[in-house]
């Protein structure tokens, strides 16, 4: 019966991606609204159990192609182009990140299908799924439907949540991959180096952003710890680091960054528009300032007029103690 | 507190010293061109198109000229990109210069066939019958000098034209006082002035002819007065005026001109200056406050006086319901026919246009005379390079003979007057208009704008707080002007930074982009010498900090703001 | 070594892009550029060029209407030896899905050894065109590369992929979507930018490279525009005036929980 297929993606420990998960859960809700289901896409030597375990999230059948290398795009391709065509599913899901993209894209001309990405929401009409996304920089959102099977839908980084359901266990079945002649072309030399001072402040959930409030560069500690607290990365506003407080790469907004975290907290930064075009597509946007009319309070979604000096050590601690205990 | 002026506090540059010198690239890597326009703007456009209209009945001067008879270096990302003005552009040379063109094919938006003026007073909009002449504009075409360069930029490369966009002219090159052709810009060097990991040096480009039409302030045409000796019988001096363009919901039947308030009559704060308000087509406005920077009061704000004009009912009746979907400012010379310069050629060379003082204030206006004067300059090349000669005195005759020169005479004292304040500058002005300039007759003699002593005083009581919908602060406007420098672009503005209060605070009220700030520490201490913040990557590039002691030299090429409808 | 660069023409980036509500599609009126990301991959290409690499060529290849010439002048500026410009009414309004078919079958008239491009542009935000190519054209690829070194006829790139540094090697011929933070493209210099009318330049219609009519522009595309919406209106946001810090961290705390933040 044709359905949603969706790709895992796992680390070389074996740990599936939260977004690949969260994807999982957005499939398994939208096939129960078709009236159909979702099956997960798994390459390489995944153990039982692990493949299993993905039904706890909606998954009610797991492929396993043990013999693909995981990492590389092209041989997911060719797994999921011949489960789709074999197996008749209707649309291909991928939670966001580089492997999402560079599968669906494959797939998009394998099977000569329609894709949208950066998609942040999926909805149900006429029996058929229309995908939502952000366009321009996040100053429209367009409704993407599709005029033949399959579609295929890449999500927006965190776009979709992983919710465990009452799955219950997934059918595993192992498949051969087949292939393709340039699918064996690219190896795999070194996977997931981590190269520790390299800050990717695009990829945080978390942000705290310092600006000129905070007074002087040492001040931009309180901006770390607070980070540090939260697990998060510390942004900085073209001021700073024009004054040399803060790294370019550290930099967000119209000559730096553009960055769409889950929280945005904003320390003595007044909100311009240069800055703002950088991380207006926050989730939540928390600002901190002395200056009550300062631009950022129109859009933060909480604002706070005061003394950060005062505040963020206090938050830090009260954010350290939550999390402790 | 002692007044003083910005005068006093000159910037740290040598004009001829810097921006004149021989060419340096060895020969072979020097490009060759016919010639060499600095500015892609009416007049230096006008000339290109011009030169190569000519050269078509011209065959064998043609092939002289080379591979690239004429060549336009334009700083801008495209002509276009750095022109702002009110406008109401006189239709003669557009006719003279596209004799087959229909002015529903111009980049014009109407023929103005209402308008009007009134004096405001802070609630009220008097109208002023019977209307002042030189305000009159019937037979005028309301335009977008934006809109212009960029449709001239694409007759002159239809033509044949090499439209140089992105490219700075950095400096002159001249050899035994001849000028040989221009330098370009530098790009890839950081902010201390150090070449970064691509960077490109500029080149020479050698030319038989170059034109500077630089417009107002123009880098190249203020070091060659001075290397030259060209300077006018007065000192020029400038206006600041800054635009905003406005989607509105109902269209304006008229075309607008407004004087008095919010500028204040008194002579000690000599606010000189008016604002207009023009329809563009059905669905779109523009408005702007001009006024001179021979003001006297520190703390005032070009911009925030605009944004305060705008709180006025008559023009809230306007834009009310609208969308701001502009903005910009540059500087206008005011100087007027005392500050043209004594010559408009020198062997090798011709100035055109704003950057020669070609503007007449009174009649606001300026485009068609920098299109004539391009012309003239075109013809007065062709004619000269025929024969082999570089000598282009031509010029200058035919814009002595001309309307720039009769309308520029005319008007010739009608600005000056108004330092004794608004009523008796109004008056005596008024007297000048309808005796056609010959009473009260002599020279009006016209003073730098940066020899005003400055004060601070109350102007920024009056500015309104930014709601970023209706009124706007400058950063915000300086995003909307469409300017995206890079953050490590050297400074390009030459400053004293460490300056008295006073002065501190003339440059940070009067630069509408922000430029410069005082230092919070030094500003809640209300500290008496302040050591002044500049972020030149906010520039706009309109020349104010110029004509008030400071001096803009040029960024790299392509940055600045991206105007477009301005 | 033959390198296509494929580039394209978009708004400048400090225009303010809107979407024409009657076509659904970009309004592209108004100033145009070349996309930032691609002089990336044009650079990206130069700098092969000059490592002592046998490159014959980097023709740098667009899809789009007349005023993408421009582009393309750009890009021979930028180094680039000559252009191809494939153009036709019938390409427009075609989706990532026909889009890649028509760039790939352009490509294929070339027989490029390397095709590179910018990891996304910067109106489409579709990031994959390269990957689509890629597959039509059976060629390996990579996207966001942000290293790339050529050696014995193989390319060595790094990205950074979900967990860390990717480390992968590709053989030729390949597709490499390229990201910005890879290199600083060069200025062109007054020559190069006068010379670039010169350089040759192939106007191509959809039959010449092979086309098929239904694959390509509306009829052609696999998906379709229902609605276009401003995002949804944030509501005003609380304000709160710190008089008393503890109990302001208390409040701070509390929304961060609520929105499961911490």
């Amino acid at each position: 019966m044709p359905g949603i297929l969706v790709y895992a993606l796992h680390s070389d420990e074996g740990e599936f991606n939260k977004n690949s998960l969260g994807a999982i859960s957005e499939a398994a809700k939208l096939a129960g609204e078709l009236g159909t289901e979702a099956a997960a896409v798994v390459v390489g030597d995944v153990p039982d159990d692990a493949c299993q375990g993905l039904g706890a999230y909606g998954a009610s059948k797991v492929w396993r192609a043990k013999g693909s290398p995981e990492g590389l795009a092209q041989p997911i391709v060719d797994v999921m182009a011949k489960l789709i065509s074999d197996e008749g599913y209707s649309y291909a899901l991928f939670g966001g990140g580089l492997l999402g993209f560079e599968i669906g894209a494959g797939l998009t001309a394998r099977l000569g299908a329609g894709v949208t990405m950066e998609v942040t929401e999926v909805k149900v009409a006429d029996g058929k799924l229309v995908a939502e996304r952000p366009v321009l920089q996040d100053s429209s959102i367009v409704d993407v439907g599709y005029v033949s099977e399959p579609g295929i839908i890449i999500g927006r980084l965190n776009a979709f949540d992983a919710t465990e359901r009452d799955g219950g266990s997934a059918e595993v079945a192992d498949v051969e991959p087949e292939l393709s002649e340039w699918s064996t072309k690219a190896t795999m030399v070194t996977r997931g180096e981590a190269r520790g001072e390299d800050v990717n402040i695009e990829d945080a959930e978390l942000l705290v952003g310092g600006g000129r409030g905070l007074g002087e560069a040492e001040n931009f500690k309180l901006a770390e710890e607070l980070a540090d607290a939260l697990g998060g990365a510390v942004a900085a506003t073209r001021a700073v680091v024009d004054a040399g407080w803060y790294p370019y790469a550290a930099q967000i907004g119209q000559t730096g960054k553009t960055v769409a975290p889950r929280l945005y907290l904003a320390a003595g930064i007044s909100g311009a528009i240069q800055h703002k075009v950088g991380m207006q597509s926050s989730e939540n946007i928390l600002a901190i300032n002395k200056d009550p009319n300062a631009p950022i309070f129109e859009f933060a979604d909480l604002g706070v007029v005061g003394d950060l000096h005062k505040i963020l050590p206090k938050l830090t601690e009260a954010v350290k103690a939550k999390k402790g205990g | 507190m002692p007044l003083v002026a910005p005068e006093e506090f000159p910037p740290p540059v040598m004009p001829a010293e810097e921006f004149i010198g021989p060419p340096t690239d060895p020969e072979e890597e020097r490009i060759e061109v016919g010639v060499a326009i600095v500015g892609g703007g009416p007049a230096g456009l006008a000339c290109a198109i011009r030169v190569m209209q000519l050269l078509e009945d011209e065959p064998e001067l043609a092939e002289k000229l080379g591979e690239v008879p004429v060549a336009v270096i334009e700083k801008g990302k495209t002509t276009g990109a750095h022109l702002l003005s009110g406008a109401n552009m006189r239709p003669s040379a557009m006719r003279e210069l596209f004799p087959d063109l229909d002015p529903s094919q111009w980049p014009v938006y109407q023929e103005v066939t209402r308008d009007a003026v009134y004096l405001l007073t802070k609630r009220r909009a008097l109208p002023l019958k019977p209307m002042p002449p030189n305000f009159r504009n019937h037979g005028n075409y309301v335009t977008s000098v934006a809109k212009l360069g960029r449709f001239l930029g694409e007759k002159a490369e239809e033509a044949g034209v090499y439209v140089l966009a992105e490219t700075a002219a950095d400096k002159l090159l001249v050899e035994d006082r001849i000028v040989k052709g221009v330098r370009s810009g530098d790009k890839g060097r950081g902010r201390d002035g150090e070449e970064l990991s691509n960077f490109e040096p500029g080149s020479d480009v050698i030319a038989k002819a170059s034109v500077l039409a630089e417009g107002t302030l123009g880098h190249l045409t203020m070091a060659a007065l001075d290397f030259y000796d060209l300077h006018g019988r007065d000192p020029q001096r400038w206006e600041l005026g800054v635009k905003e363009v406005w989607k509105v919901e109902r269209p304006l039947d008229r075309v607008i001109h407004t004087m008095g308030w919010p500028l204040r009559k008194r002579a000690k704060w000599n606010e000189f200056g008016g604002s207009f308000i023009y329809p563009m087509g059905e669905d779109e406005v523009c408005i702007g406050l001009v006024v001179g920077l021979d003001y006297t009061d520190a703390t005032f704000s070009v911009h925030d006086a605009l944004q305060e004009l705008k709180t006025h009912p008559f023009v809230r009746e306007i834009l009310d319901g609208g969308e701001r979907v502009a903005w910009g400012a540059k500087t206008i010379p005011s100087g007027g026919y005392w500050s043209m310069p004594s010559r408009l050629s020198v062997p090798g060379m011709v100035i055109a246009g704003d950057a020669a003082g070609m503007v007449n204030i009174p009649e606001l206006k300026g485009i068609h005379y920098a299109m004539h004067a391009g012309m003239y300059a075109a013809e007065a090349i062709v004619d000269a390079l025929k024969r082999d000669s570089i000598n282009f005195e031509s010029y200058d005759e035919k814009v002595r003979d001309s309307v720039i020169e009769e309308d520029m005479y005319r008007s010739r004292n009608m600005r000056q007057p108004f330092e004794h304040g608004f009523f008796a500058g109004g008056v005596l002005a008024s007297l000048m208009t309808i005796t056609r300039g010959a009473f009260p007759g002599g020279h009006w003699r016209n003073e730098p704008d940066a020899t005003h002593a400055m004060s601070i005083d109350g102007a920024a009581k009056d500015y309104s707080n930014p709601d970023n919908k209706y009124i706007f602060d400058k950063l915000s406007s300086v995003f909307a002007s469409g300017n995206a420098t890079r953050d490590d672009a050297p400074n390009h503005i030459r400053l004293q930074t460490r300056v008295p209060r006073e002065i501190a605070q003339t440059w940070v009220s009067m630069c509408p982009a922000q430029v410069y700030e005082i230092p919070d520490d030094q500003l809640t201490a209300g500290a008496e010498t302040i050591d002044l913040q500049v972020t030149p990557s906010n520039c706009v590039q309109c020349g104010a900090i110029t004509a008030k002691g400071g001096r803009l030299t040029l960024p790299e090429g392509g940055d600045g703001p991206l105007y477009q409808e301005t | 070594m033959k390198i296509c660069c494929l580039c394209k023409e978009v708004p400048d980036a400090s225009v303010q892009k809107r979407i024409d509500p009657e076509t659904k599609r970009l309004d592209r009126s108004g100033e145009k550029n070349l996309n930032p990301f691609d002089t990336h991959a044009l650079e990206a290409a130069m700098q092969i060029k000059e490592g002592a690499q046998d490159v014959e060529e980097i023709v740098a290849v667009t899809m789009g209407p007349e005023s993408a010439v421009r582009a393309l002048h750009k890009a021979v500026a930028l180094g680039a030896d000559r252009s191809v410009h494939l153009t036709d009414p019938a390409l427009t309004g075609s989706d990532v899905c026909a889009t890649g078919y028509a760039l790939a079958k352009v490509l294929e008239a070339e027989s490029p050894d390397l095709v590179l491009l910018g990891q996304q542009s910067d109106d489409g935000e579709c990031y994959t065109i390269g990957a689509v190519v890629a597959d039509h054209l059976k060629m390996p690829s990579l996207t966001q590369v942000i290293k790339l070194d050529v050696t014995d006829g193989k390319l060595r790139c790094e990205r950074q992929a979900e967990y860390g540094y990717d480390t992968v090697d590709v053989e030729m011929p390949a597709v490499i979507s390229v990201g910005d933070a890879i290199n600083e493209p060069r200025y062109p210099s007054l020559k190069a930018i006068m010379g670039a009318k010169k350089k040759p330049l192939d106007t191509k219609s959809a039959s010449d490279v092979g086309i098929e009519a239904d694959r390509i522009g509306e009829g052609g595309s696999r998906t379709t525009v229902l609605e276009i919406n401003p995002p949804p209106q944030k509501e005003a946001g609380e304000i709160i005036e710190d008089e008393d810090t503890n109990e302001t961290v208390e409040k701070i705390v509390a929304w961060l929980e609520e929105r499961k933040l911490i």
